[in-house]
Parts: structure tokens; sequence; C-alpha cells
């Protein structure tokens, strides 16, 4: 017995198979996110008040690099996912909700681009 | 068939939100506040990458009162998300669905974020003091 409605059925149309992704990414890049903004925001309360040369060695040592730009990759991806949400909630008109969605979604990308060309330049010493 | 007797869903005008609502409504916001607010995480990374006046422009406007106080919501905002968001997780999980214990967990999260955002911030001011 199929549980498709005539209309699906005679559409053709099944299940795209990604209803899980945007939720399942939603998760992992939370629990990822949970140790690495403690240990970033503390990071940065340390350095507040260090003079420049301090933090740059602090931010660019390999380690902390590839631990930011994981916390980078991480947090506008889950932004991104997030800011997907509320617009589909609160966006009746389609054409206006894809675009919010599809600009943010560019705007997110280029931020992220942009802090982890930031990083690298530090951790190379550019 | 009379509607008249029919269950009516809480008008939000005369309806006092429970705690978990204005959690959730929070919950959102300090989303979109943080994705905005990451804009803050570019600029200074960027300015510590383009060199020491640059940062120092960054740090002198961080350091200010006005920028002080879009750190701390900034702070506030991070660590409420990230306490409400370890609460989904449970939830996710299906854990903590009773309604005493969402109450429960309601005030836990109230207080951790709290409890971090000012735990940060004495960090920042122990470090500043030249220790």
């Amino acid at each position: 017995m199929s549980l498709r409605s005539p209309l699906g059925q005679a559409k053709g149309l099944g299940s795209a198979k990604e209803g899980l992704h945007h939720w399942w990414a939603q998760r992992v890049t939370a629990i990822a996110l949970i140790p690495l903004t403690v240990w970033f925001a503390f990071k940065v309360a340390v350095l507040s008040q260090s003079d420049y040369q301090t933090v740059l060695e602090c931010i660019g040592s390999p380690w902390s690099a590839a631990l930011i730009v994981s916390l980078i990759v991480a947090a506008f991806y889950h932004a991104a996912l997030g800011m997907q949400v509320i617009f589909e909630d609160y966006i009746g008109h389609k054409a206006v909700r894809v675009g919010a969605i599809m600009a943010t979604n560019l705007l997110l990308f280029l931020l992220g681009a942009a802090a982890i060309i930031a990083v690298i330049r530090i951790a190379l010493g550019g | 068939m009379s509607s008249n007797n029919r269950p009516l869903s809480p008008h939000l005008d005369v309806y006092r939100l429970p705690l978990s609502a204005l959690l959730s409504v929070v919950h959102r916001g300090t989303g979109a506040a943080l994705s905005i607010g990451s804009i803050a995480l570019v600029y200074w990374l960027m300015a510590l990458a383009g060199g020491e006046s640059a940062f120092g422009t960054a740090q002198a406007f961080m350091g200010s009162i006005l920028g002080r106080l879009m750190l701390f919501g900034w702070t506030f905002a991070l660590f409420f998300h990230l306490s409400n968001g370890i609460r989904h997780l449970f939830w996710d999980a299906g854990y903590g669905f009773e309604k005493e214990t969402v109450k429960t967990s309601s005030f836990i999260v109230l207080a951790a974020a709290g409890f971090l955002t000012l735990l940060v911030w004495v960090v920042a001011f122990t470090f500043s003091s030249g220790v």
C-alpha cells in the first residue's frame, strides 16, 4: 500500500531526501560551536589589553589559527542555516523570501571568507 | 455547526507568555543578533591582519564606552544562545519536556548565561590591570 496521495503519484514527485540535512547540519555545527566559542571568548578576554605583537602571536599560532578557522566555518554555516529558518517562518512572499535567504547566504559566505583570509594572513605573518 | 464552544488558541495580546516561550523568542533574537554581530569578529580579525595601526584603531573602539556596551550585549547574546542551545540539544535527544523541568531549565539557562557573561568580563578586567 502506498501512503502517497493520488496527486503526488500523478506528479511523480517524491521526497527530495534532503529534509534531514538542514536540521542535522544545524546540530553538528551547534555541538562544534560549544567548545569553540567558549574557548575563543575567553581567549579574546585574556588578550583584551595585550599589545599588538602578543595578540598577533597568540591568534596566529598554528593550533589557534586552526581552531579559529574551524570556529568561523561552523559559526557562519550555523548562522546561514538559522537565518534561513527565520526568513522561511516570517516572510510570506516567496520571491522576497528566496531573495533574503540568498542574499544572507552570500553575505555570510563573504564575511566568513574575509575572516578566514585574515586568520591565514595572521598565521603566515603576511 | 456552532463555532462558539471551540477552544481558542491564546491570543498574544491578552496572554502572558510563559518564561520558556519568552526564552524561545530571545533564542531567535540572539541568533539573529549574533549573525549581524559576526561583523565585529570579522572586523577585529581584519584589523589584526591589517597591521599595528589598524589594530590600534579597533582596540580603541572596542575599549570605548560604546564599544564595551556593544561587546557586553554581544557576549550576553553569545552565552545565552549557547546555554539555551545546549538545552535545545537535550530536547532534540528527547529529554526535559516535563513542565517543571522546562521551568527549572529556563532558570538554569538564564543563570548560566549571566554567570558566563560576568566571568568573561571579570577575566578581561583581571588581565587588563597589568598582571
